[in-house]
């Protein structure tokens, strides 16, 4: 349960040590670059995502590597780690499923697609899927809620979920079908349902 | 001249500093106001939200710890508005915090229970659960309960900024925030202990103190501590005849308000391993006496001998007026063989700012360069360390050491290992040199490690050469610096505790012994000499704990420790500082004086003072700085060391385990403890228990 609790994972889960893939590297060394010398510390959160985006999470291994590179205490990378609830402080599945159960959401029935979520894959909040394909976590506003109910899953929003949509993108994702990001239910964008219902005659 | 402002704080006006915070200023006008986060010698956080006021014109209550002042302000400190801030602020650190204060060892002494009293409701409004936090490993010295905390970061500030060892932080975040190693492990700094004094709440405690006292039922007696040479300020709190705890006393120019954790912790040696009765050797093995067989037996020994075959040697933690009395019975002994130097230091004894810290400790912050030579201030005399680490925070101090590799916590250039550095650094050779020139207070300190080598001498006539090259020694500064490690080492020299005419130093004793001509050997409370050298003579320990020295002797006379006598210490500066007898000591033990005065009498000499009183008395007349009460007499700047080859081995710090360097920190089970944790290779992370 230690997903966003501020803890690290557990030891078995750490791996000994890190490094930035040599694509990585530079792309590192040109955030530290972006801030004056002596301040080198104002990287620490993009040098973190690096590490998500490599990792998939963020290994303690990999915050020592960063306050190293920065020469800031460890502790304080620590500190931003588990400030921020989008840094993974454990090992996620190949897909990261954050269900918004805010306000909105909440109102248009995101209960049901928690309930669908946790019952098909047979997982509770932070936890993740034997086959290691999915791990559900509970978030605050995405800030779609124009859409609303939504998740997201990796980099992607999906939006007008009913619990029988979320369902098929589960399986969709599991056969590892390819799915389409955005309104599940043939809505576009942010337009009515249905289509436009005014500037018809426009352009 | 510093620019002021007028403001009004609770209808009084003042002018004050402008570069002080609200807070500040309403405590110079008299006015109270509550804080938990705020610490005078601490970065400024606000995060408690405890000390807001109301400022007129200013749209809501401010936190006045984090306020600059600005002319013309009207400050209410007890108003109604900020009297119902602090209620609500006090609500709502209480919200998360147990009521558990029966059982808490900050009971008594905690600044939350004192403010809930002063600026709280007396009842809460919130029903909900309270959150519990995990407890943290951290280490032997300190005791967590982190479900009391409330966040004010001053232990986070206090490693960060004044230890310098950055391994305490603030995790996650709103409710989840806790204050953590995060990679859990015992904290390894020699200031650790101080977080217990600064933490507001009980969440830190110390753990060799846990539930054993609460601070009413302790009697409080203010003195100093000899675990360094330092001279730290300390109460002893005690319960009747044991030390239970040793706290800081402020002294600005000393140790400010912090104690290093040898000082803190190893009081539980005091009552281990003591030597409560006197011993005399029979058949090889020692057995139980009494005073007057003891004593008798050592008159017998002295008695008619020829005091070229009797020698002393003083300990690391013997007080003034024991060195002055042994002095004087050596004397009539009619021996010139006695030393204070254990370790052999190569000090001239008769040129006194060959033996001091003649800049002062609190004389460190106007330094600009600062050259170590074999020493590591860090382990050897933590407190002058943290003054080291204050300096070089405010800037512009470039600090080099010559010896082995150092983490002061603060950057240090390594010139090289051994003395081969020191004649090009004299000849202005080097990177460091022209550093050391442009400086304008630049100082050299010279450790004890370094001086006590064969070439002793000729490593403090180097280190004096590079002082008079840099112009070290000038008008209104003296950066000339000896660093001791043992607290009686300055008295000793003062008292002049050195080999008279024709005598021998602590080497010339051993190899005495070791030939046979020296028989009889009187060691005061000396445990750090090579005992085995001792073999062939008849050693006479009069001392207060079991250690090497006593497992040594063929007569023990069990005397008092530092905390159980009224005694002068001259510190590394030269301050002479009084300790105060806390407890009395234990069983048949004695104070040291008095068993010296109690032998001169058998001998038919007697000392010349019958009480503690006369003795002080005539020691103060033979050496009147001694006299000067916490007052530094400044050195004159003469001759000393001898000019010489020196040896090409690499420096080494006496200090090899900075838990265990005496006889009361090596029979301290605490300090056992916090050397397998720290001063060992760590096995793992270094935690345990």
């Amino acid at each position: 349960m230690s997903l966003a609790r501020g803890r690290p994972s557990a030891p078995e889960h750490q791996p000994a040590s890190f490094a930035f893939t040599p694509e990585n590297l530079p792309e590192a060394r040109a955030a530290i670059a972006k801030y004056p010398a002596g301040r080198q510390q104002s990287a620490v959160m993009p040098l973190l995502y690096i590490v998500q985006r490599q990792m998939g999470w963020v290994p303690v291994a990999a915050m020592d590597v960063v306050a190293d590179m920065l020469e800031m205490p460890r502790v304080g990378v620590y500190e931003v780690a588990t400030f921020y609830t989008m840094y993974n402080l454990e090992p996620v599945g190949e897909y990261l499923i954050q269900v918004c159960t805010t306000t909105p959401c909440m109102l248009r029935d995101s209960d049901g697609i928690v309930d669908a979520c946790k019952k098909h894959l047979g997982i509770d909040w932070e936890e993740t899927t034997a086959d290691g394909k999915f791990t559900l976590k509970e978030v605050e506003c995405l800030g779609a809620c124009a859409n609303a109910p939504m998740v997201q899953i990796n980099d992607d929003f999906f939006e007008d979920l009913t619990p029988q949509t979320m369902v098929g993108l589960l399986d969709a994702l599991r056969r590892g079908e390819a799915v389409k990001p955005g309104p599940q239910n043939g809505r576009h964008t942010s337009e009515p349902e249905g289509g436009p219902t005014t500037l018809k005659g426009g352009a | 001249m510093v620019d002021t402002v007028k403001l009004t704080i609770d209808g009084r006006e003042i002018e004050v500093d402008k570069r002080l915070t609200l807070l500040q200023a309403c405590e110079l006008a008299g006015a109270e106001v509550p804080r938990f986060c705020f610490h005078d010698r601490l970065s400024i956080a606000g995060n408690c939200r405890m000390c807001l006021v109301e400022v007129e014109k200013a749209p809501k209550p401010v936190a006045s710890c984090a306020q600059p002042i600005a002319d013309g302000m009207v400050v209410h400190t007890r108003g109604p508005v900020a009297a119902k801030a602090q209620k609500g602020a006090m609500e709502f650190l209480l919200i998360n915090h147990p009521l558990d204060c029966p059982i808490c060892d900050q009971g008594g002494e905690c600044d939350l229970q004192d403010q809930a009293m002063g600026y709280g409701k007396g009842i809460s409004r919130y029903d909900e659960m309270k959150r519990s936090v995990q407890e943290k490993d951290f280490g032997p010295l300190i005791k967590t309960f982190m479900t009391r905390c409330i966040h004010c970061t001053r232990c986070v500030r206090f490693m960060e900024e004044i230890a310098g060892v950055p391994e305490l932080g603030m995790t996650g975040r709103g409710e989840d925030s806790e204050i953590t190693t995060y990679v859990e492990r015992g904290i390894d700094s020699e200031m650790s202990g101080n977080i217990i004094d600064l933490c507001p709440v009980g969440a830190l405690t110390s753990k060799p103190y846990a539930f054993i006292a609460r601070p009413w039922e302790l009697r409080k007696t203010e003195s100093v501590d000899v675990m360094d040479a330092v001279g730290s300020n300390i109460r002893i709190d005690a319960r009747g005849r044991e030390v239970l705890r040793v706290l800081p006393r402020l002294h600005e120019d000393v140790n400010e308000e912090w104690i290093a954790d040898k000082t803190r912790f190893a009081v539980d040696g005091l009552i281990r391993r003591r030597l409560d009765t006197p011993w005399i050797k029979q058949d090889g093995k020692l057995a139980k006496a009494s005073w007057q067989d003891a004593i008798g037996a050592v008159a017998a020994r002295l008695q008619d001998r020829d005091g070229d075959r009797i020698a002393a040697i003083a300990g690391d933690l013997v007080d003034c007026e024991t060195l002055y009395a042994a002095k004087m019975l050596m004397a009539n002994l009619g021996s010139p063989h006695l030393d204070c130097r254990q370790d052999g230091m190569a000090i001239d004894p008769a040129v006194r700012a060959s033996w001091l810290f003649n800049t002062t400790i609190a004389g460190i912050e106007e330094a600009d360069a600062c050259l170590l030579i074999g020493c590591d201030p860090r382990h050897e005399a933590a407190l002058v360390n943290t003054r080291l680490r204050k300096r070089w925070r405010r800037g512009g101090f470039k600090v080099a050491s010559i010896g082995p590799a150092l983490d002061l916590t603060f950057p240090v250039t390594n010139l090289g290992a051994g003395p081969e550095s020191l004649p090009h650094l004299a000849q202005g050779q080097g990177g460091f040199a022209e550093i050391l020139q442009a400086a304008q207070r630049p100082m050299v300190i010279v450790g004890a490690g370094a001086l006590s080598r064969i070439d002793g001498a000729a490593v403090l006539a180097a280190a004096r050469a590079i002082a008079d090259r840099f112009g070290a020694v000038a008008d209104g500064w003296n950066g000339f610096n000896v660093l001791h490690t043992a607290a009686s080492r300055v008295g000793a020299l003062d008292l002049g505790f050195v080999p008279g005419p024709g005598g021998r130093n602590t080497s010339g004793i051993l190899d005495g012994a070791r030939s046979g001509a020296i028989d009889t050997v009187i060691l005061l409370g000396a445990d750090e000499i090579d005992m085995a050298a001792l073999k062939g003579a008849f050693v006479i320990y009069i001392g207060h704990h079991g250690d090497a020295g006593a497992a040594a002797a063929d007569i023990i006379l069990p005397a008092a420790a530092y905390t159980e006598k009224d005694a002068t210490y001259v510190n590394l500066e030269g301050r002479p500082q009084h300790a105060s007898r806390a407890v009395f000591p234990p069983g048949e033990a004695r104070e040291d004086w008095a068993i010296l005065r109690a032998l001169s009498g058998l001998l038919g000499q007697p000392l010349p003072f019958d009480s503690h009183g006369e003795l002080r008395e005539a020691m103060q007349k033979a050496v009147p700085h001694l006299a000067a009460f916490d007052e530094i007499m400044p050195a004159s700047w003469e001759d000393f060391g001898v000019a010489g080859a020196m040896a090409d081995t690499a420096f080494a710090s006496p200090v090899a385990d900075y838990y265990r360097t005496c006889a009361i920190s090596r029979a301290s089970v605490t300090m056992e403890r916090c050397s397998a944790a720290f001063a060992m290779p760590p096995a793992a992370t270094g935690t345990e228990g």
